[in-house]
């Protein structure tokens, strides 16, 4: 584990805050102090419910969304600063795969056209046929057969235009693709499709991936690393393995208890049962923000928030039992 | 073999436009047993939702169409039936609760009313504190406290709302509850509350269930016999235990098992179906699963298979069928 930490992270996120403003001056705390490192190479898993600020958490490290505070560090340099000019030269480098295919690409624009456009505008080739001849290795390249070019999106299944999402992101051989949910609109016989095209990329060109999803079985397969997150915190994270083997944060027992699993021996094993709901982190007060619904909630829970504790080598917990364990 | 609630026999569902003809459910035999929960299981475009809708003759006027095939309800045959007699049915004794609970709620309403909308409708001459009552109990037992009945569909949460279906559905104590991708639309923790819920409803009530899902997941932990779709076929289909620990199965359900990622077992690699369904307007002469099966034989492409049963146990498929 040590070993890892002597390189130097692609991309570093320190104390990284949205808040959204709200009619009436109250504001919404999408995420809130999120830290975290992620190794060249390495495919980090980020699972939460709807609304735990996930999707924002994405869409800011590649500053699609302007942070409110923090920084984020790419190869070790600062990008929360860069201006306009170098910030469009940096995003050839990140990317995203975003969940929707459907809403993600444009309508009209033929298949081809929407692979082609990103060099367009970071005008990469001199002339079009170079350009349009990339294309045309890209769609090979995720398996979407030539003859889909001048298709239309809407001629096309979820898979098909999943991949001409994922072909686009690769457009401009970039290091690091933050994929938001892609494969949650997927069949499973689909989804599992698009994952082996993801990994078999990972490992073909050298991606970093930050894989934004909800489904635990999912993020497991295809991440070194999980973090879990609710209400704009990280509650938990650690090495895949060790997330599943050895769950400490009660939320992500609770998360991991609720998975119906497709294996008869766990049948008449019942589910943890969560109290409540996801709230809003609208105008949040210190304390714990899963302590409304936590079977273990004490007093020190409602007063202060708890910070990280490393309760084995790089696996992290934020809750107020691991401090009394240490 | 426990008693029949619901008896389907060679349905055969088109959709037909000036276009096309889909071929929507093509000859499938489905049997609920009393007080059982069937699993009807598959993809996107399976049929899966076509035959829950013609079980309720609630199909699109204008291009549904049944070609043949009988559906009994207790006994009684469904398609037969004059308009009274599936109204007094639908809602009362066989009531749906579909996928996606922002759009099944009317907006407009309040969720009290809309509760009560179902009891007024199949209990003439009821009294209004009756119903007063039976609404604060049906939301007491999805656990929404009674007081939120004056509340409108917008002011609950997903997962609430789709409490207020499964209120709505059973309002009238149906004897048959399909439920359409009940919790499709809800977050892990949310599905596992409503999954609890409907489990200590069935067990309480004896509500027989037709359960739709894509999830095996739901299946292994609530159903008793499932059934999984293909192109508009029962390509399988048994009780659980013939499903999730049988040793011969049918490649398209050996291809979803491989498609999950496994939650216990560390797999480097995924063992998906390759390609994709075959389009429902045009399907093939022969198996429909033949272009992405890894066992395919020459007589797939010329033949249509027959069902091959071991006990309870059924499987479409010529590796299992008797050979010409």
């Amino acid at each position: 584990m040590s070993a890892i930490d002597t390189r130097t992270p692609l991309i570093e996120i320190i104390d990284l805050k949205k808040h959204f403003k709200l009619n009436g001056g109250a504001k919404l705390h999408a995420v809130d102090g999120i830290n975290l490192k992620i190794y060249p190479k390495e495919t980090v898993g980020v699972v939460g419910e709807s609304g735990c600020g996930k999707s924002t958490l994405g869409r800011s490290v590649i500053r699609l969304i302007e942070p409110t505070s923090g920084q984020i560090l790419y190869n070790g340099r600062n990008i929360m600063k860069l201006g306009g000019g170098k910030m469009r030269e940096l995003r050839k480098e990140l990317q995203i795969i975003f969940q929707d295919p459907y809403s993600s690409l444009d309508p009209r624009k033929s298949v081809i056209e929407v692979i082609a456009e990103y060099m367009f505008i970071h005008r990469r080739y001199k002339t079009r046929a170079e350009t349009y001849h990339r294309a045309v290795t890209l769609m090979d390249l995720v398996g979407l057969a030539r003859r889909y070019a001048n298709s239309y999106p809407h001629e096309l299944d979820g898979g098909r235009r999943q991949r001409v999402g994922i072909a686009r992101a690769l457009s401009l051989n970039p290091k690091f693709i933050v994929c938001d949910e892609p494969v949650s609109a997927l069949d499973v016989s689909i989804q599992a499709q698009i994952l082996n095209l993801l990994m078999d990329l990972e490992e073909e060109l050298g991606l970093t991936y930050m894989f934004i999803t909800h489904d635990m079985s999912v993020v497991k397969h295809i991440s070194n690393k999980i973090m879990v997150m609710y209400l704009g915190q990280c509650v938990e994270m650690a090495t895949s393995d060790e997330l599943f083997a050895n769950p400490q944060h009660p939320y992500t027992r609770a998360l991991l208890s609720a998975i119906p699993v497709a294996d008869l021996s766990t049948r008449d094993k019942d589910f943890v049962i969560l109290r409540g709901e996801v709230s809003n982190p609208i105008n949040v007060k210190p304390g714990c923000r899963f302590a409304k619904r936590c079977d273990y909630c004490t007093e020190a829970c409602t007063l202060a928030d708890p910070g990280p504790v490393e309760v084995s080598p790089d696996h992290f917990v934020s809750c107020f039992l691991m401090k009394q364990e240490v | 073999m426990s008693e029949a609630i619901l008896e389907i026999k060679d349905l055969w569902v088109i959709y037909k436009t000036d276009l096309e003809t889909v071929a929507a459910v093509n000859g499938i035999d489905l049997r609920i047993g009393k007080g059982k929960t069937m699993g009807l299981v598959g993809e996107t475009g399976a049929g899966k939702t076509t035959t829950a809708l013609s079980i309720l003759r609630l199909l699109p006027s204008n291009t549904g169409r049944i070609l043949k095939g009988s559906i009994r309800f207790q006994g009684e045959d469904i398609m037969g039936m004059n308009e009274a007699r599936i109204h007094a049915i639908r809602g009362d004794k066989i009531a749906m609760v579909f996928q996606d609970p922002m759009t099944s709620l009317n907006p407009v309403m309040t969720v009290g009313e809309q509760i009560a909308e179902a009891i007024l409708l199949h209990n003439e001459g009821i009294k209004t504190a009756e119903v007063d009552r039976r609404v604060d109990d049906m939301l007491g037992m999805v656990g929404i406290q009674a007081s939120r009945k004056g509340e409108y569909p917008h002011q609950f949460s997903g997962g609430m709302k789709q409490r207020v279906v499964i209120a709505m559905a059973l309002a009238c104590e149906p004897e048959l509850l399909i439920a359409d991708e009940p919790t499709t639309a809800l977050d892990v923790t949310i599905q596992a509350q409503v999954l609890t819920m409907i489990k200590d409803l069935r067990d309480r009530l004896g509500t027989s269930m037709l359960m739709i899902t894509h999830n095996l997941g739901i299946v292994a932990k609530i159903c008793d016999d499932v059934a999984v779709m293909y192109a508009g076929e029962i390509v399988e289909s048994g009780t659980v235990e013939d499903l999730f620990l049988g040793k011969r199965h049918h490649p398209y359900t050996d291809g979803l098992f491989g498609s999950i990622p496994s939650l216990t077992s560390r797999a480097t690699r995924l063992t998906p179906i390759p390609g994709l369904m075959p389009d429902p307007s045009n399907l093939p002469k022969g198996c429909a699963f033949e272009e992405r099966c890894a066992h395919r034989m020459e007589i797939c492409l010329k033949q249509h298979p027959q069902k091959a049963t071991e006990g309870t146990h059924s499987i479409l498929c010529h590796l299992y069928g008797e050979k010409p």
